[in-house]
């Protein structure tokens, strides 16, 4: 069960790169777990950290502004490659709630709903303006409710399916809507011929 | 509303538990589920923690390939996985299938493999099934006419309790491929050439059809190697209508139906096509006569340039800057003369016997360059058999290759097999992101012809020049 999310209000962090694939996200040698915590450290592994281990300075997620920070705006084709839910689960353990981008790859998208972190999808446009500042520390706010996200001089609207919106706004999981069909799934499985 | 409907919407209603409404997804029946050790220990303790039971264990197949290492050490018949947290995955596994009653192809079993070799192999993959898999190369199935869905862990909880998923459906894209390929040109460099064309997230959203002349005279085995790539272009999956080729790969295998049952399977499975006049929501055509082979020079399946080509200019493209840059390679430089430290020959793209046949071709009689490690690992227990029976084993040690158990070995970095940082590697697999073969290495993918020839001289090479 996730919390419930009506509104996400937070400093930005940025990785504007087009085509950031789950590799990077959580890398493979993170995934010899059976665990669905504890994936903090593997958040960008490869960019967060030399191989010594040290954070490297540079990178946006070790900046100071980047302390606290919720929302993630990213590039086009965010989360492409790999199904792994880890991805996710290493965003979500740290602290991640929404990714803006002006797209996001389908099955990142599917887990990112599971797990209490929205996608976010903007026009082009829009996405220029939040990019825009990069190089400074605003507030924006995800609203769930108004489907909206705003920043500073500007605001734009994104899109959600109803049924992943109100899995997110109540905290419930698309599980128990599944399990609440069990007639009609049984129903399904006798038609003949079944292959 | 049009009553012509393309290869998705036929395979798409017939698994419709309930309709979509304004308010819910649609209930998707799902025919048959691939699991392996990976993406699927968390799902079954999520089914532990909320008391449910695996609703069809007899629709559910189990395999290890991604976190099991593909130089086996064996004590008597067992085989020590000496990785400790791959072991507890291991046996994570075992101990799921075993409380579920699902059939588990584990290391012991001559049909174990990496999921998306076995379950067409074996006759799982059928035409107009609806098939998912906690992993996204599930899209390899689609060359059978199934819808195959690539899914996260959560999902894989989903369908363990429910055998459904809740999905929105995907827009319907064609891909037309027209022409016939030319000498040395392979299905390999067929998605590549597409997925430069259109881009990484060419496809986001879509579910591919691939179509056209092009796609009648491949085999199921190259038919496959184009859907497993589908996700590679941002596709949701890959599909291709099922035809007679489709039908004799599948007859007389072990999951196949038999008798009367295959007689009314084929008679269904000929329905299964895109009525003439059917609308696509997006389309794309091809000339495949034109092709060569191709090669990839950035951190990204789209960038990739034929094997004659150069680097090209990032023209403030962020990511091809950033790409080159971890590449160490500049705009303008040529492919072709690349050194290269590895050779990989393997993963569900292109590791099945086909693929191998081809390799050996052009390793028969030559030796890999000194100072390269060459590894060749079928995709499979059946393909290891069948390469050894037609003694394929032989000419790649013969070259000094390395002949493995079956896996996903150094398609990615998580068994042990793996590049060093900054080595160069020549790759069959499908995935040329940064650090995917191993934290700092550098992929260049391409068809199993390249990745021989590419052994053999130590450098990206032009295999054209060693087949007849
Ligand atoms: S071979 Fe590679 S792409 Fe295929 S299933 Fe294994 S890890 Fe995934």
């Amino acid at each position: 069960m996730n919390q419930p999310l009506r509104r996400i209000e937070s400093t930005l962090v940025f990785l504007p790169a087009e085509n950031i694939d789950t590799d990077q996200i959580c890398p493979a040698r993170f995934l010899t777990t059976t665990s669905r915590n504890g994936f903090a450290q593997a958040l960008f592994a490869d960019w967060r950290f030399n191989q010594e281990g040290e954070p490297r300075p540079e990178f946006p997620l070790n900046r100071k502004e980047a302390i606290g920070a919720r929302i993630l705006v990213a590039g086009r084709n965010f989360g492409c490659g790999s199904s792994r839910e880890h991805a996710v689960w290493a965003l979500r353990d740290n602290g991640i709630q929404a990714v803006i981008a002006p797209s996001l790859a389908d099955i990142f998208k599917r887990n990112a709903l599971k797990n209490g972190v929205v996608p976010v999808t903007v026009d082009d446009a829009s996405h220029a303006a939040l990019i825009a500042f990069e190089k400074s520390r605003i507030v924006a706010v995800v609203d769930l409710e108004r489907l909206s996200v705003a920043w500073p001089g500007g605001e734009a609207r994104f899109a959600i399916e109803p049924f992943e919106r109100h899995c997110l706004l109540e905290g419930v999981d698309e599980l128990g809507f599944l399990l609440g069909q069990d007639a009609a799934i049984a129903a399904y499985e006798k038609i003949d011929p079944r292959d | 509303m049009s009553t012509l409907r393309t290869l998705l919407d036929k395979v798409w209603d017939a698994h419709l538990v309930s309709q979509a409404t304004v308010d819910t997804p649609a209930t998707v029946y799902i025919d048959f589920h691939l699991i392996h050790e990976v993406t699927s220990p968390q799902a079954f303790s999520l089914l532990r923690e909320r008391g449910l039971k695996v609703r069809r264990p007899d629709r559910t197949l189990a395999t290890m390939d991604h976190a099991t290492p593909t130089n086996f050490e064996r004590v008597g018949d067992r085989v020590v996985i000496r990785d400790a947290a791959a072991a507890a995955q291991i046996s994570a596994l075992e101990e799921n299938c075993r409380a579920a009653g699902i059939t588990l192809y584990g290391l012991d079993s001559d049909r174990q493999g990496i999921v998306h070799v076995i379950g067409p192999e074996l006759g799982v993959t059928h035409p107009g099934r609806s098939i998912v898999c906690g992993d996204s190369h599930t899209s390899t199935h689609g060359a059978f006419g199934a819808l195959a869905l690539g899914i996260g862990t959560s999902e894989v909880g989903h369908v363990l309790a429910t055998q459904c998923l809740l999905l929105e459906k995907p827009k319907r894209m064609a891909v037309t491929f027209n022409g016939s390929l030319s000498r040395g040109v392979t299905a390999k460099d067929l998605i590549l050439g597409l997925i430069a064309k259109i881009g990484a997230g060419g496809a986001v959203g879509h579910v591919i059809e691939y179509r056209g002349t092009t796609i009648a005279s491949l085999s199921m085995e190259e038919r496959m190697t184009l859907c497993n790539m589908a996700v590679e272009a941002g596709g949701r999956t890959g599909m291709i209508a099922p035809d007679e080729t489709t039908f004799e790969y599948l007859k007389g295998r072990p999951f196949a139906p038999q008798g009367t049952a295959w007689d009314e399977a084929v008679e269904r499975w000929r329905l299964l096509r895109t009525d003439d006049g059917a609308v696509y929501d997006k389309e794309v055509t091809f000339d495949a006569s034109a092709l060569e082979p191709m090669v990839t020079y950035g951190t990204s399946p789209g960038m990739g340039v034929s094997i004659g080509g150069t680097v090209p200019a990032a023209n403030g493209d962020e990511s091809i800057t950033k790409a080159l840059r971890y590449m160490n390679l500049q705009p303008g430089d040529a492919l072709r003369g690349r050194p290269i430290e590895v050779v990989f020959i393997g993963s569900c793209t292109n590791a099945r016997i086909s693929d191998l046949r081809l390799a050996a071709s052009v390793f028969k009689g030559r030796r890999v360059s000194p100072g390269v490690k060459a590894l060749v690992v079928p995709g499979s227990q059946a393909v290891k058999r069948q390469a050894e029976a037609e003694g394929l084993d032989r000419i790649f040690k013969d070259a000094g290759a390395e002949w493995r158990e079956a896996g996903c070995s150094m398609c990615l970095a998580m068994n042990g097999d793996r590049l060093a940082p900054g080595q160069y590697s020549v790759s069959t697999s499908n995935r040329n992101f940064e650090g995917r073969q191993g934290q700092g290495g550098r992929t260049f993918l391409a068809s199993p012809l390249t990745a021989a020839a590419s052994a053999i001289e130590g450098r990206i090479a032009d295999a054209r020049e060693y087949i007849s």
